[in-house]
């Protein structure tokens, strides 16, 4: 494996459940050292992607690699270079901090006299000093992530695969898990993490938005904000919000219209409605307007605008 | 593997306790079941006559183990009471004129009634009062032999056929008792790997650690480990319960015991992790366990229907079930002495099927989700 190849390199990757298909021919391809955001809605096919990259499933069609080895014919070769943390808590409850991370010591082959050292790193790297003894299930959610990341860390893998590590977990240890990962992509590690919170996707190096099994957009996260929404954001204060979105998508000009928070965010083309219009047009529906201001696009932004879906699934948390 | 094995096993003491208490509750509940053997019966003496000869009669009933007096009554309507809320099985009725009968003519009646339900337990205590009778009788004619110096027509009108009922029981129960301990321990056995695998599957855990390099035979030795460990101490517990509690004689050695059993747990540990592999949920691992378990050991492994008198394809097909190779082993052990040597085939057949088991199990795992 040369120098500047892929460390992950996906082509055409595919994955059918009977006739569902959850993965449908995606690219991918990540740089060593890179984090890379998996990112889209429950059931876009985040899993799915990863466990054909870790050599769980079999690959449909299409092929990849990791670390430069083919995940379908070389899973074993794989399994060596890799961590993973899957999605669902996947530690052992019923042993203890320590026990957990001497058993994947053991599993991953850790060599004896290295064992003691890369334990201790893992538990001050979960900060869990003064907690080996306790047993895993007793664990608040953080501190069962940051453990189960260093159970997946112990022989020290060049690539790591995170499967939403950080769902269910509150913003304060979210943000200390970003970190760890920061820190392990310094040291030259390839990290691909997926989530559904948008706002992690600004922590990553490289984004990929994958909706309904296919990869619709991948890029730095400024990449993907300059990407041309296909006119003006603004920002329109008002009630009720249904029926103002509702009156938006078919009027002319509108090129999006979607509800963020308690706002409805529009994006304006050209030769239709323009932002001081939107008032008058609105009041006409019976909607009142209290505030329309221009704002710069976040990733949630272009996100639901590149996801065509009905409207209730637009909401991404 | 096999000491987190170890550990998971310990932090959960009530299912090590079932694991280790289940075997002795079966071996009561086959042993006394199965083996037609019982003790205790609850015996109702109405007695109307209650004189010394009498009171010595019942005594005989009591001492001899098998019955227990539960009631003693006034009335010949209370033995229909009794028998009707479950206080006794047997009542003896013993006629006011007992003694002074056996007296003057040597012979006397007692009337024993049966509750005859349960057909078995009937016929059980029925042989054993027959024996307990025959007895007494021996004793009677011995007595009367002294006193009157002539032939004797023997007491009692319970029929005194020499006491073969009795005798065939205690045969069948050493008979029985060592194939109660190898179909306890085949479903054991098969019960506590079963859930192994399927176990790590529901909780998620196996996505995990298939996601390692972890090897196959790893993950088989790691898990058969330590449950080999608790099945020779279920074997362990099943086999003294059988001689002390039973009072099957020993006639083999130890040694031999060992060998053989800890062969016979292999297979019965890797049948269980091999359908543990294939099936991911534990209740249906461990309903399957039960299945291939059960139905081949009370069948057809010969520990309760003789092989040789089975039809000639059912023999045939008995031939691959493996309990009954060490049915056969451990009744030899037990009551022939047999040592290894004697034993080469039943061990042969068990040491291929362990070899098959545990080949099909590393085989079978695989570290995919689909
Ligand atoms: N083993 C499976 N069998 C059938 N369908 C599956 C299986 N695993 C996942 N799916 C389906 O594939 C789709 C993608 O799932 P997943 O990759 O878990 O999505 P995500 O992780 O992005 O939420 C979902 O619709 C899910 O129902
Ligand atoms: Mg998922």
């Amino acid at each position: 494996m040369s120098a500047d190849a892929p460390a992950i390199l996906a082509q055409a990757l595919t994955k059918k459940f009977q006739s569902f298909t959850a993965v449908d021919h995606l690219d991918l391809s990540i740089a060593k050292g890179e984090i890379v955001g998996f990112i889209g809605p429950n059931g876009a096919g985040k899993s799915t992607t990863i466990r054909m990259l870790c050599g769980l499933l079999r690959p449909s069609e299409g092929s990849a690699q990791v670390a430069g080895f083919d995940v379908s014919s070389e899973a074993e070769a794989v399994r060596e270079h890799i961590g993973y943390m899957s999605q669902k808590f996947s530690l052992y409850g019923d042993l203890t901090v320590r026990e957990n991370l001497r058993f994947f010591g053991g599993i991953y082959r850790v060599a004896r006299r290295e064992i003691d050292e890369r334990m201790k790193f893992a538990i001050s790297m979960a900060g869990l000093e003064g907690r080996e003894d306790r047993l895993v299930r007793t664990l608040a959610g953080g501190w069962k992530q940051r453990l189960a990341l260093g159970c997946a860390i112990l022989h020290r893998p060049p690539i790591l695969f995170l499967d939403e590590p950080t769902s269910g977990v509150e913003p304060e240890a979210r943000r200390r898990f970003w970190d760890l990962i920061h820190e392990f992509a310094a040291d030259g590690v390839t990290i691909l993490v997926s989530t559904h919170y948008m706002d992690e996707a600004e922590y990553c190096n490289r984004i990929a938005l994958i909706d309904r099994g296919k990869l619709i957009a991948i890029g730095t996260p400024s990449e993907l904000r300059a990407h041309q929404l296909g006119g003006e954001l603004f920002e329109v204060g008002c009630a009720p919000l249904g029926a103002a979105m509702k009156a938006l998508s078919d009027a002319p000009g509108v090129v999006d219209a979607a509800i963020f928070g308690d706002r409805l965010h529009v994006v304006l083309g050209a030769g239709g409605l323009d932002a001081a219009d939107l008032p008058g047009f609105l009041g006409e529906h019976g909607i009142e307007v209290d505030q329309v201001r221009s704002v710069p696009p976040s990733l949630e932004d272009v996100f639901v605008q590149l996801v065509s879906g009905s409207p209730e699934e637009r909401m991404i948390p | 593997m096999a000491y987190k094995e170890m550990l998971q096993i310990r932090r959960d003491p009530r299912s090590l306790a079932i694991a280790l208490l289940m075997p002795l509750m079966q071996m009561a509940m086959l042993g006394y079941g199965v083996s037609l053997d019982i003790r205790h019966v609850p015996l109702c003496v109405y007695d109307q006559e209650n004189s010394q000869q009498s009171r010595a009669i019942v005594d005989q009933f009591i001492s001899s183990g098998w019955f227990s007096i539960s009631q003693t009554l006034d009335r010949q309507s209370d033995i229909r009471h009794a028998m009707d809320r479950g206080e006794c099985v047997a009542a003896l009725v013993i006629p006011a004129d007992f003694s002074r009968q056996l007296a003057t003519t040597g012979s006397a009646n007692m009337q024993a009634v049966f509750d005859a339900t349960d057909v078995n337990t009937t016929n059980i205590a029925l042989g054993y009062a027959q024996g307990v009778v025959a007895q007494a009788n021996a004793q009677i004619a011995a007595d009367w032999n002294a006193s009157h110096g002539v032939h004797p027509s023997p007491v009692g009108q319970i029929d005194l056929e020499p006491g073969t009922w009795f005798n065939e029981t205690l045969d069948s129960r050493n008979f029985i008792i060592p194939g109660v301990v190898a179909v306890i321990l085949a479903l054991v056995g098969a019960q506590l790997t079963s859930l192994t695998i399927s176990r790590e599957w529901e909780r998620g855990t196996m996505e995990q650690l298939i996601s390692t390099p972890v090897s196959a035979l790893e993950v088989m030795f790691g898990k058969l480990l330590p449950y080999f460990a608790i099945g020779l101490i279920d074997a362990g517990f099943c086999l003294i319960s059988a001689v002390a509690w039973f009072g099957i004689p020993f006639r083999g050695s130890i040694v031999t015991l060992f060998v053989t059993t800890t062969l016979f747990n292999v297979v019965v540990l890797g049948i269980g992790y091999l359908i543990s592999v294939r099936i991911r949920s534990q209740l249906g691992a461990s309903q399957i366990a039960l299945l291939v378990t059960m139905l081949p050991t009370t069948l057809l492994s010969g520990y309760t229907f003789p092989i040789d008198q089975m039809p000639a394809p059912i023999q045939a097909i008995s031939l691959i079930v493996y309990p009954r190779y060490f049915v056969t082993i451990l009744r030899a052990i037990f009551l022939k002495g047999s040592g290894l040597s004697d034993l080469w085939m039943p061990l042969a057949g068990l040491s291929c099927y362990a070899v098959i088991i545990l080949w099909l199990a590393a085989r079978a795992f695989r570290k995919r989700l689909d």
